[in-house]
């Protein structure tokens, strides 16, 4: 049993992830399509940073006294991958800039109605 | 001492020349740079080409740094094929663009539009060369993130409907590879994905490994358009640009499946893909039901560009056929079809950018009476189109052929009475376009209309001339291809 809880960081990964798609798949409104994304992508850097960790192990910098070490790849590997985050947002949000000038709105079901319309 | 060089330096020039194209701002400037930047890495893919088929596999260690710490850029026969393909399409596209109505649409921003398709081709080439498996993941953000910019900049409104479309599930594709790629390395500790691929097996086949390839198959699924995931392709290659619609048909998708075929049969080995767990059968049931569904689909669309956009999904069925034989042949069979999809799309949507440049529709009753007024572009349209149906002489025949012959092979005769029922269906939306070109009256708006001009007219041609080259001299392909499956089938 100890094993679940000593795990949590996994279950907040699992958390986030399924609370990020469902955001995705069940809101019409763009800009919490884009937010529920960004919560989805968060959960992906809690995994790595997780699994980087080694247990009793401190930041990689050398010292004396001190032997073991976390892992810093994972690490330098979610910098990255935060770094592709922040601009799929940004693009995400022009977007939406655009297509509120073009629709007047942000809602999908009212952009849908209006395409149909045409 | 350049040419050992040559594996990073097809990344490397369009990166470079992206950011020039912004710095020098000029129509003619960033024309210029982004000719010689796609035609420079052509020739050096043209030179690796050489260089793996006379001498095997590339290695390249990126810095200096040996490979499991360095990023090692990898490039074998499937490899050098593919960034055959890219460079190739990005070479002809460029100077398409040129005159295409989009860039009198953004006026004096066109350096922009330049600098974006730069950094898609760098992340698709990227994506084909490197050998390291979170390199891949940021390459294939470069060009996703680059497509979605090209997409929005149709002139329809929908086409930011499309892009952000594209943007939500692209992004959810990715995160599927991250996770699986971040999964991998938990149960291996490398990212190499020769490493990653010798160490699977003695870590043993556990629940990790198997989450990791669920996410990749599926992330992968995703970004390819493979047939329930491909929702976001028909809207985005409508909407987009015409230069945009034919350089994205012609390599994204095909780059998509590259990472498929690299994951499935070397990293995680033919062995654990198709014999641990049931992949082949799953993949063969999507890819038949994504040769009719889109076709039939097709079929009923009043839009060109749409029709063009759904039989995108159907080939994209007859690719993953192919792999789902799990045989030389099939394989063979799915990368030539790969290669010849390339060219016939490509050759398509570039006609139909010609058309929408004269006549500012690819409606198809608005294409009515089309060949009177622009032969040599309709003329294209057909040797595209035959091409795609799979006539004999044409390219499309000779891959649909070895697909044939793949399930003969393996004794499914009625994969192969398929295949054929599904070209034929596909002769109806060909068909229907050219009726509508051919034998019926123009609008009355439209007598009057001109033949495209030459900028546009070459670039479309030479496509549909590739077409009927590799449709009769087929070594060049056959030959990669064929080794390209060999090297993938042997690596279990």
């Amino acid at each position: 049993m100890v094993d679940i809880f000593g795990l949590y960081n996994y279950w907040i990964v699992i958390f986030l992830a399924m609370a990020g798609m469902y955001i995705v798949i069940a809101r019409g409104n763009l800009i919490k399509k884009l937010v529920g994304l960004n919560i989805f992508q968060a959960s992906v850097f809690v995994l790595y940073i997780s699994f980087g960790k080694v247990t009793g192990g401190t930041a990689p910098i050398l010292v004396k006294g001190v032997d073991t070490y976390s892992n810093p790849l994972p690490h330098v590997l979610i910098l990255t991958a935060i770094v592709v985050g922040v601009a799929t947002t940004a693009l995400g949000l022009a977007l939406v800039v655009r297509i509120r000038q073009e629709y007047g709105t942000i809602e999908e079901d009212d952009i849908h109605s209006q395409d149909e319309s045409m | 001492m350049l040419s050992s060089h040559l594996p990073v330096l097809v990344i490397i020039i369009p990166l470079i020349a992206a950011p020039l194209c912004i710095l020098f701002r000029g129509k003619d400037q960033a024309f210029a740079i982004t000719l010689l930047a796609t035609w420079g890495s052509f020739a050096c893919a043209c030179v690796i080409a050489a260089q793996v088929m006379s001498q095997g596999e590339i290695s390249y260690e990126l810095g200096g740094w040996p490979p499991p710490i360095g990023i090692e850029l990898r490039i074998d026969a499937l490899n050098a094929l593919i960034l055959l393909i890219v460079s190739g399409i990005g070479s002809v596209v460029a100077p398409y663009s040129r005159n295409s109505l989009l860039l009198e649409y953004v006026e004096d921003r066109s350096y922009m539009y330049y600098s974006s398709y730069l950094l898609c081709l760098c992340g698709l080439m990227g994506v084909s060369v490197t050998g390291d498996a979170f390199n891949l993941f940021v390459f294939l953000e470069i060009s996703s993130l680059s497509s979605y910019v090209l997409i929005a900049l149709g002139f329809d409104r929908r086409a930011l409907t499309a892009s952000y479309q594209y943007l939500i599930m692209g992004t959810i594709g990715a995160t599927f590879i991250v996770i699986s790629i971040g999964l991998l390395y938990q149960a291996t500790g490398t990212l190499n994905m020769a490493d990653i691929a010798e160490r699977l097996p003695q870590h043993g086949y556990d629940r990790t490994v198997i989450a990791a390839f669920a996410f990749l198959v599926i992330g992968v699924g995703l970004k390819m358009a493979l047939f329930p995931l491909h929702q976001w392709l028909p809207n985005a290659y409508t909407y987009a640009p015409s230069t945009v619609s034919a350089f994205l048909a012609a390599t994204a998708t095909k780059v998509s499946i590259y990472i498929l075929l690299r994951f499935l049969f070397t990293v995680f080995g033919v062995q654990f893909s198709f014999d641990v767990l049931p992949t082949a059968v799953p993949l063969m049931i999507l890819a038949i039901l994504a040769m009719f569904i889109p076709t039939i689909v097709a079929c009923f669309q009043k839009n060109v560009k749409k029709i063009l956009a759904y039989s995108s999904v159907a080939q994209i069925g007859y690719m993953v056929l192919g792999i789902s034989f799990v045989t030389v042949t099939g394989l063979t069979a799915g990368i030539l079809h790969l290669f010849n999809h390339a060219l016939m799309k490509g050759a398509l949507f570039l006609v139909l950018g010609a058309v929408f440049y004269r006549i500012g529709s690819c409606n198809i009753d608005r294409m009515a009476g089309l060949a009177r007024t622009m032969p040599w572009t309709m003329a294209a349209f057909v040797g595209g189109g035959l091409s795609l149906i799979g006539i004999p002489m044409t390219a499309g025949f000779i891959s649909k052929w070895y697909l044939i012959q793949a399930s003969i092979e393996k004794g499914w005769w009625y994969i192969a009475v398929l295949i054929v029922v599904s070209s034929l269906i596909a002769v109806i939306y060909i068909w229907r376009v050219i009726e509508s070109a051919y034998f019926r009256e123009p609008p009355e708006d439209l007598i009057n209309v001109k033949e495209a001009p030459l900028s546009l007219l070459i670039p479309a041609w030479v496509l549909v001339l590739g077409n009927v080259y590799f449709g009769v001299e087929t070594s060049l392909p056959l030959s990669m291809a064929e080794l390209a499956a060999k090297t993938l089938m042997g690596g279990s």
